[in-house]
């Protein structure tokens, strides 16, 4: 006799711990089998490309630090190196420094954030704890730098918007040279424990070729192994003169790719170790008046800074006409923004491509045929954060 | 950089040259655009060739040109790994146009198509599960396109009466102002409506 099973349907979200935000997931069961996903996403959805199209240039870049908002300044930084190739203006060595500086910083933020909370899904709380301290003085760093902890607003077309504090550079510094001991910590947490691994290991396997299929980018690519980062192939700023190295896996599983997250912290440091050396002194915004704006000095002495402080607080700058797409290797994979300028002070369209849009994506495809169980190590494995799915 | 576009240019010109209507690199960025009848088959020859291998779609990106008698207009972006260059192909439709989706190519255009669904209100042919996705259950406009008020229509709360969220046209203290820039002197477009209805309203 064939006993016939109903499929159940389950839903998973939209609150949910393991969620990782705001994600509904209906799930179609057979037993503990999950025989389709299907995840409802747009429920952190503000619109963000539409405001955009309303703003200036200097006003759409806050919207960038509220997409992933772990790693915020990667995503500004997209959007800067978007607006200055078209109006084509030249960035100044320090304040590139600085930008790498600080999307390291936000690599590490993100990789931290994402490694010990998957492991908080699947059932070790400890990591999270000791990782969110290290997070709390990361965050310090950024406050330091831009005034705030999380929405930065740091970046500026043709910059930054000021010079770090003197002794800022030297606490970094001290910081990466104690990092890598707690990475250690971590790991030995983790990597070799057998709860982790049984949660991990053979769990939503990509192959090469779906990966490329899916869209994939970052460590989701890097973990099938395709040696692939946007900071070595199509470099930016000043990454073709660093020194690092590319962790990629083997078997495109949650496990490889949860090493590739911690390999990835440890070369960001030794990047931001590399940046702290040799950051030279200089300005740190371009000096073209028409784009950034004058100090508090100047705009007290001389008429012409302040009109310009004045057109550029309420007009904006004006971007010639045409169409670019940037992207940077943020730490959750490709980021990219195609901006459509029509000359005016506004940009005409900003499309974001946000890489957890594709990964969240293929979540059908991962996870068929696994258990229940496993929903939350492969959702926790393919690092999604709302805000920028969402968008 | 640039000269492997050029080269591309050229290989793609003379493979694709019926179909290629216009071929500009700007910014070292390559850009064609095409019919919208041709994209599937330039899609499959640029993934499929081993020569220009674009095997992976990044995004696709929709605008509106509202004044334009072919509104919309599609951006797809390309990325090849194994020569590591990029390439955006453009389309060029009316309103009322149906586009192929190129969902059995790529996978992942899937949701990208359903995205330009759901913000533009373009229509896809052949797309296995066409709905809207990042906007609210129920939705009704197409909230990227140009004459859809950033405000919106509706808006939600919590109503304590009826113990639900409700839907309610959208209520504004002050109605959102957009500065016209371009011409400072002249005054903002919404005094300048008021003005113009005084002067009508002096005429009659």
């Amino acid at each position: 006799m064939v006993k016939k099973t109903k499929s159940l349907n389950l839903n998973f979200g939209p609150q949910h711990p393991a969620a990782h935000g705001v994600l509904r997931l209906i799930l179609e069961l057979d037993g503990e089998v999950v025989e389709k996903a299907d995840p409802h996403i747009g429920l952190l959805h503000r619109g963000t490309e539409k405001l955009i199209e309303h703003k200036t240039y200097t006003q759409a870049l806050p919207y960038f630090d509220r997409l992933d908002y772990v790693a915020p300044m990667n995503q500004e930084h997209a959007f800067a190196l978007a607006a200055e190739k078209l109006l084509n203006v030249e960035v100044p060595i320090r304040a590139k420094y600085i930008r790498v500086i600080f999307c390291e910083i936000g690599r590490i933020l993100s990789h931290i954030l994402n490694v010990s909370t998957q492991a908080l899904d699947v059932g070790a709380l400890t990591p999270s704890l000791w990782g969110f301290e290290e997070r709390e003085t990361l965050m310090t760093f950024y406050e330091r730098a831009s005034g705030s902890r999380l929405h930065a607003n740091y970046f500026r077309t043709g910059g930054v918007n000021q010079d770090i504090p003197l002794r800022l550079i030297d606490d970094i510094e001290k910081f990466c040279k104690s990092f890598p001991k707690i990475i250690d910590d971590l790991e030995g947490l983790l990597t070799d424990n057998r709860i982790f691994k049984q949660r991990n290991v053979e769990i939503g396997i990509v192959s090469k070729a779906e990966a490329l299929d899916h869209s994939f980018s970052g460590v989701m690519l890097r973990g099938s192994g395709v040696p692939w980062d946007l900071r070595r192939s199509q470099p930016y700023e000043i990454y073709k003169d660093l020194d690092f190295k590319i962790p990629i896996g083997k078997n495109g599983d949650c496990y490889d790719r949860y090493l590739c997250r911690i390999e990835e912290m440890r070369e960001s440091v030794k990047i931001i170790l590399q940046c702290v050396e040799k950051i030279p002194k200089g300005p740190v915004k371009s000096i073209d008046g028409k784009i950034s704006p004058p100090n508090r000095d100047d705009i007290k002495q001389s008429m012409e800074a302040l009109i310009h402080h004045f057109k550029l607080f309420t007009e904006g700058y004006r971007v010639p006409k045409g169409n670019v797409y940037t992207a940077v290797e943020a730490p959750k994979g490709e980021f990219g923004v195609y901006l459509i300028s029509d000359g005016s002070n506004k940009p005409y369209r900003c499309k974001i491509r946000a890489p957890g849009f594709s990964h969240l994506q293929a979540m059908d495809y991962l996870i068929r045929g696994h258990m229940l169980a496993d929903v939350p190590a492969v959702l926790g494995s393919l690092d999604i954060v709302f805000g920028e799915v969402d968008r | 950089m640039i000269e492997s576009l050029k080269k591309l240019e050229k290989f793609i010109n003379s493979e694709l040259a019926s179909k290629i209507q216009k071929s500009i690199i700007e910014q070292n960025e390559f850009l064609i655009e095409i019919d919208e009848s041709d994209l599937i088959e330039v899609v499959q020859f640029l993934k499929s060739n081993e020569k220009s291998k674009f095997r992976q779609l990044i995004d696709i990106a929709g605008v509106d040109y509202p004044e334009e008698e072919k509104r919309f207009q599609l951006v797809y972006l390309f990325l090849s790994h194994e020569n590591n260059n990029r390439i955006k192909i453009s389309i060029r439709f009316q309103i009322d146009q149906i586009i192929s989706s190129i969902t059995k190519i790529f996978p992942s255009a899937n949701w990208m198509e359903r995205e330009v669904f759901d913000m533009y209100g373009i229509k896809f042919k052949n797309h296995p599960d066409l709905r809207r996705i990042l906007t609210d259950y129920g939705f009704k406009g197409h909230p990227l396109r140009k004459d859809f008020p950033l405000t919106g229509f509706n808006e939600v709360r919590y109503s304590e009466k009826e113990k639900k969220v409700i839907y309610e046209p959208v209520k504004l203290e002050q109605n959102y102002r957009n500065f016209d820039f371009e011409s400072p002197w002249e005054g903002t477009s919404y005094i300048k409506e008021i003005k113009n209805v005084k002067k009508d309203g002096k005429k009659n």
